[in-house]
């Protein structure tokens, strides 16, 4: 579903990502790991396409379609969602109305019918309740005067009602305690779907108990250096990130083909 | 610059595209004021003594002033002796055919606002056959409205059919000796409305220009005077969303307000003048003055009003409150795009005990506009326990707009509370990238936004009008990806 070549890319003349190869299949779910400054949000950024960043080389295919040609609305519409690491507020903007506007785009986009008032009301509501959001929450305006658990759970509530093919998640763990990371992780291994992916990107492990990936990447420097399963991620907590690089001196070309590599990776469905 | 900026600089290039001809006959008066011109207007209107005598005190008095240098309006000075004052109203045949010789642009403005057929052609000035008459439909309503006691018509038909009335409150609100463009409206003053609401009597549908008979192209110096009687009521909305072009660049309106007792008017203005071209070329230059005057106990008086049009626009609706326990309330949305300017804002003059106002100004600045809020709150020593709440918001698109902030406060009673917000914000990058992510295009981010930030003014304008409103924000704001 997702084929990412050699993307080498940066901002400002500095390179951040320095030639990642990843493949994302549908029905999985990868996580992808690594100390701070490591690229892995701006990895995020570029697929969504964030204009700040140059791509320098290599690519990426979404669905057999070039990714990067597309503008960010577009890349939206053909199922790619990126629930935010900071989610920005929008005063004056009423949530249902915003989430409403953006589930008929999508629709649109899908040769369906737009949804009205009360048709949409009836799917968020059952959807809030799977994430045990209270049904005030759509009159406030996006994101404003949210608290950082109900940013998140926010987030996830627009990825239940647009239902993308492609979910990244940046750092969704971050800024929450055990109890709303919970929830959120439930939400999100709801939507799990065999026709859809998703991309989880964080720095710790323990989001990993709840959200439990079928491949672990782990990015350092810009490059992927080390991919393997769910155990990858325990293996790093309890060693840290600089055994990994003490460990491969080298990037690897092809993390999930090459056979050197302490764990051996899931087979990959092609 | 980032890209997303760029975008954001695009999307608020819009083409204000008017290509409406209409040949109109050579006006046989010539350019320029004197005495003899008033005289003329007032002849061919056949006004009663009283009203040419008006005028002409208005000319003399207007003689010895010179035009505000104040506001934050930059423009060459204007000539005001090759304007023309009299024109004679558009004779039907002139005007075009049929919808069809009409720029198409101009249609698909009228479509995009949701305009029916029949009132965009009555806007182009079609000649309407007499099965299906506007004129009738008109005639309709105001009989409806005279069986209630209510008087609806043309300032021109008031003065020669209720010249009492007109007599007794003219000039009662805003004097001629107000301001330069008051005395120079008191003297050339064209048409406009005029509504009287009689005690007791609210009025059961919302009054329009729309409605008056013989509403030609008046829109020069336009004169209103509402009056409502103790205990009545009534909404009046003036103008349209639909774009207006006027051959006359400087436009000087007058509008008078008057409740009694326990009386409430509340006046609604959508204006969308010609904004003049992208460069700032021609345009209208749009200087009004409002006033309403709450000498009732309990009376109220709201102005709500959208401008989006204009290349100056000059204007503070205000209310002197001077009924015990009256209201005045301003919503205001103000837009400036391209090179337009706008100082406008309001002014509230305490003057009775326990009146209460509010004002709530949103001004959205875009292009190279230059947007400025100028209010005042006026608390005199006798305004006991006066509360008012201000709240001036500018939203700046893009980075070669400006928005300014003139607030006076000038508060002579100690038992008053003056409360006073301003918040200055433009729209973050980030916010219409969110928008993006989740499949909305810039524009529509653009317009979403807009709509929330002007909400709490749109609110508050009868429905029709607020759809209208909407819609005609989101075209002002187009740009070449809409």
């Amino acid at each position: 579903m997702l084929e990412i070549k050699n993307l080498t890319a940066g901002v400002d003349g500095k390179t951040i990502l320095k030639g990642i190869d990843l493949r994302v299949g549908p029905g999985e779910v990868h996580a992808i790991m690594g100390p701070n400054g490591s690229g892995k949000s701006t990895l995020a950024q570029i697929l969504v396409g964030r204009t700040e960043y140059t791509v320098t080389a290599g690519g990426v295919t979404f669905e057999g379609g070039d990714l990067l040609a597309l503008k960010p609305e577009e890349r939206a519409r053909a199922g790619v969602f990126l629930a935010f690491q900071y989610p920005v507020e929008i005063p004056g903007v009423n949530s249902a109305y915003f989430l409403k506007a953006a589930l008929n785009e999508v629709r649109k986009t899908r040769g369906l019918e737009p949804l009205d008032a009360m048709e949409f009301l009836t799917l968020v509501k059952e959807k809030m309740r799977l994430l045990d959001l209270d049904e005030s929450f759509l009159n406030r305006p996006v994101n404003e005067g949210f608290s950082g658990g109900e940013k998140k759970r926010n987030e996830i509530l627009q990825m239940a009602v647009l239902e993308p093919k492609l979910a990244i998640l940046d750092e969704t763990d971050s800024g929450l305690d055990i109890d709303a990371l919970k929830i959120v992780a439930q939400g999100v291994n709801t939507l799990r779907r065999a026709d859809s992916a998703q991309v989880v990107i964080t720095h710790y492990q323990r989001l990993l108990n709840y959200i439990v990936p079928d491949f672990v990447h782990v990015l350092v420097d810009g490059r992927i250096v080390l991919s393997g399963d769910k155990r990858l991620a325990l293996t790093l907590e309890e060693r840290g990130y600089d055994w990994v690089t003490q460990e491969k001196a080298e990037p690897v070309a092809n993390p999930l083909t090459a056979t050197n590599l302490a764990y051996a990776p899931h087979p990959v469905t092609a | 610059m980032s890209a997303s900026s760029e975008t954001i600089d695009a999307v608020v290039q819009s083409e204000y595209q008017f290509g409406f001809v209409s040949e109109v006959p050579a006006d046989a008066v010539p350019a320029g004021l004197n005495e003899d011109i008033i005289r003329l207007i007032s002849g061919k209107k056949n006004e009663p003594g009283f009203m040419l005598d008006w005028r002409l005190r208005a000319y003399r008095h207007w003689q010895t002033l010179s035009p505000p240098t104040w506001p934050n309006l930059h423009y060459p000075p204007l000539d005001y002796q090759s304007i023309v004052y009299y024109s004679a109203p558009k004779s039907q045949e002139a005007g075009p055919k049929s919808l069809a010789e009409l720029d198409p642009e101009l249609l698909r403005t009228y479509e995009k606002l949701g305009i029916p057929l029949r009132e965009q052609e009555r806007l182009a000035g079609v000649a309407v056959d007499a099965v299906f008459d506007s004129v009738s439909v008109a005639t309709t309503f105001q009989d409806k409205l005279a069986q209630m006691g209510i008087v609806f018509c043309s300032f021109s038909e008031a003065v020669q059919r209720h010249p009492d009335l007109v007599r007794k409150h003219l000039g009662t609100v805003v004097p001629y000796t107000d301001n330069y463009f008051a005395a120079l409206n008191s003297a050339v003053f064209t048409d406009g409305s005029f509504c009287y609401i009689p005690r007791g009597v609210r009025c059961p549908m919302e009054l329009s220009t729309y409605f008056r008979i013989n509403a030609a192209n008046t829109g020069q110096f336009e004169r209103t005077l509402i009056v409502a009687e103790e205990g009545s009521g009534v909404s009046y909305l003036e103008g349209c969303t639909a774009p207006r072009r006027d051959r006359n660049q400087l436009h000087a309106a007058v509008v008078e307000l008057l409740a009694l007792d326990n009386a409430e008017i509340k006046y609604s203005t959508v204006q969308n003048w010609y904004p003049g071209d992208a460069q700032g070329r021609g345009g209208i230059y749009n200087f009004v003055t409002k006033r309403g005057l709450a000498k009732g106990r309990r009376s109220k008086i709201s102005w709500t009003q959208v401008e989006t049009g204009s290349a100056i626009t000059w204007k503070y609706p205000g209310v002197v409150l001077q009924g015990e326990g009256s209201v005045g309330e301003f919503y205001s949305v103000a837009l400036t795009n391209h090179y337009q300017q706008a100082d406008t804002g309001t002014k509230m003059i305490h003057l009775g005990k326990d009146t209460r106002s509010t004002i709530v100004a949103k001004g959205i600045s875009a292009g190279h506009g230059n947007n400025s809020y100028r209010g005042l709150v006026k608390v005199l020593p006798g305004a006991a326990r006066a509360r008012n709440f201000s709240q001036c918001d500018s939203l700046l698109l893009g980075r070669q707009c400006g928005a300014h902030t003139f607030p006076y406060l000038d508060v002579r009673n100690n038992t008053a509370t003056v409360e006073h917000e301003a918040c200055t914000t433009r729209i973050a990058e980030d916010q219409i990238f969110y928008c993006n992510q989740r499949g909305l295009s810039t524009q529509d981010a653009v317009n979403l936004i807009v709509n929330g930030y002007c909400k709490e003014v749109f609110r508050q304008l009868p429905m029709e009008f607020a759809v209208e409103a909407q819609k005609l924000l989101g075209i002002s704001l187009e740009g070449s990806v809409g």
